[in-house]
């Protein structure tokens, strides 16, 4: 039986400093990070001990493995009460959602963070010297990809996923599945990063990937990552850490792509999942199928046949739709296969049907309609300006906000989640207990992290709280516990018993 | 693992049609009105498309 599907994400969000070229993009994100948090009081650290992202799944550790765990030690860092990191990381404020136990919640706290990004941004642009707040000094945060100039920053995906899957099998199942999602979930971007005359695009991250399977994150990226940090219990747990998506605006994006995934794994883990076509060339083929609008491109096969990202989607859904009529899937899965199907029939029938729903077809038909209007160039810089401003968070200005506010894209979830999601954690992970330890005993957490909690009740020594199962410390196990006790001292003693 | 349970759990029949009921409605978006959109886009977007652009400068990231 698979492991159950804990999740998440992490965003490394775009930064700038309007009519501030110069402005250090580092203590821009700080002061972001840090406005957010700000209220004179004791704030936790993160704690670093478990974190070791140079081990390999693969089975070894690279070289220079005594390096500090981040290259940023020392900037902002903070845990939020609903459970999330929320930090400088490679000179962009990054939000790490807390640990979901099912993609629904997984979109509803990635959402959050775009809402706690725009008012930590709001905050941060009061304490930019000079700025006048309205237009220099502005601080515009944008839940994007690239600068379209060569630099890429990323959204990452993490599944719990069984320690004893041979690393092999997820590789050669994930490869084709993972090129051929960006037809349903890729964000758009305008140009490319090899002179093609491609002006548009399916994905903002596709152009960036260069070998199959790696270590590296930030340089020579892989379509499968490596990275053996789970964050857990390293017996039992691995925590794929999945790099290649975009950030998605569009929620129904956002939950096609971890449902999807989290059932391709979990089909992977049983058994049952036969093994899928494989690319000839991968890399290359990331690459066609996001330069390819019509989404009928054929990529090559190690047989020599050919297969469309369309069929490739179709072998993974109709195995998911199996697998779950089966009666093996979480009691989510009809209603994620429901939408996988929805946008795959869409995009398979005409891509640019899919208006509103997924947002490179969403951003395409906003460009479509400015060249249209105003005769523009697909060089212009108001189309590339249109391409940045789709994901600025502002609610207000925001281009993705605006058609949502005009009824022009749908949304899954509701405000009222989102807006309980930005303070609370997530019910039923080790989220909950971080998140409400941080609410109530916040001056007594000396450090927390994802996997433990550090308190100083005063004593000669700090008391570290492990938490080695992602599922366990929910709110029906630590709910009342927590209520009842109104010191860490209460709760520690209680614990022990 | 003591997380399974949780994992099998079927979804109630009558779930199973307010979903698919959901995943139709997502053909209902008001892609209408063109020149009211692009109007209230021009009302909202950067003033100065040039320098803004040429000012979105990153650092690489993960």
């Amino acid at each position: 039986m698979a492991t159950h599907k804990y999740l998440g994400t992490e965003t490394e969000y775009g930064i700038s400093v309007v009519g501030r070229p110069d402005f250090n993009p580092v203590l821009a994100s700080s002061l972001v990070v840090n406005a957010y948090a700000a209220d004179g009081r004791h704030r936790a650290r993160w704690d670093y001990e478990e974190e070791n992202p140079l081990r390999d799944a693969r089975g070894f550790t690279q070289p220079g493995a005594h390096e500090p765990p981040e290259d940023d030690v020392g900037l902002a860092n903070t845990i939020l009460t609903n459970g999330a990191r929320f930090y400088v990381d490679h000179a962009h404020p990054e939000y790490s959602s807390p640990e979901c136990s099912n993609p629904y919640d997984a979109v509803v706290w990635d959402k959050a963070g775009e809402r706690i990004l725009e008012r930590a941004a709001a905050k941060a642009a009061q304490s930019i010297p000079d700025g006048d707040r309205t237009q220099a000094g502005r601080i515009v945060v944008s839940k994007n990809n690239t600068d379209g100039k060569g630099a890429a920053y990323g959204m990452h995906e993490n599944y719990i996923v069984d320690r004893g899957l041979p690393f092999g099998e997820l590789t050669r199942q994930l490869i084709p599945f993972f090129v051929s999602r960006q037809i349903l979930v890729g964000s758009g971007r305008i140009g490319n990063e090899f002179e093609l005359a491609v002006p548009y695009q399916i994905s903002q991250r596709a152009d960036f990937f260069e070998v199959e399977v790696g270590l590296e994150t930030t340089l020579k990226r892989p379509i499968i990552n490596t990275r053996d940090e789970p964050h857990a219990d390293p017996e039992r747990f691995r925590r794929l850490h999945v790099i290649l998506g975009d950030a998605n605006m569009s929620e129904i994006c956002t939950y096609v792509k971890l449902g999807s995934t989290s059932l391709v794994l979990s089909m992977i883990e049983d058994g049952v999942l036969p093994s899928a076509p494989q690319l000839a060339k991968p890399v290359q083929a990331l690459q066609q199928v996001s330069h390819d609008l019509s989404c009928t491109r054929t990529i090559p096969l190690t047989d020599d046949s050919q297969v469309t990202a369309v069929e490739l989607q179709w072998h993974f859904l109709e195995h998911a739709r199996k697998y779950t009529e089966e009666g093996h899937a979480p009691d989510w899965a009809p209603d994620l296969l429901a939408q996988w199907e929805h946008l795959l029939t869409g995009v398979e029938e005409d891509p640019l049907s899919l208006d509103g729903l997924i947002d490179w077809v969403s951003k395409y038909h906003l460009l479509q309609r400015y060249v249209d209007r105003d005769g523009l160039d697909w060089n212009d810089a108001k189309l590339k300006l249109i391409d940045y401003q789709y994901h600025d968070v502002r609610q207000d200005k925001g281009l993705y906000n605006r058609l949502v506010a005009g009824g022009r894209a749908k949304r899954l979830v509701t405000e009222e989640e989102v807006g309980h999601a930005i303070h609370s954690p997530p019910p039923d992970t080790r989220a909950y207990f971080r998140g409400r330890c941080l609410e109530k005993y916040r001056d007594q957490v000396a450090a927390a992290g994802w996997d433990s909690i550090i308190f100083d009740i005063g004593g000669e020594s700090l008391q570290r709280v492990p938490m080695m199962d992602p599922g366990r410390g929910g709110r029906e196990m630590t709910g009342d516990l927590i209520d009842r006790c109104s010191t860490a001292e209460e709760l520690l003693a209680n614990l022990q018993r | 693992m003591a997380d399974s349970e949780q994992v099998r759990k079927q979804r109630p029949k009558q779930d199973e049609e307010t979903t698919e009921e959901s995943a139709e409605t997502t053909e209902e978006v008001d892609t209408s009105d063109v020149d009211d959109l692009l109007d209230e886009i021009d009302d909202v977007l950067e003033e100065n498309a040039e320098e803004f652009v040429k000012n979105y400068v990153q650092k690489g990231g993960q």
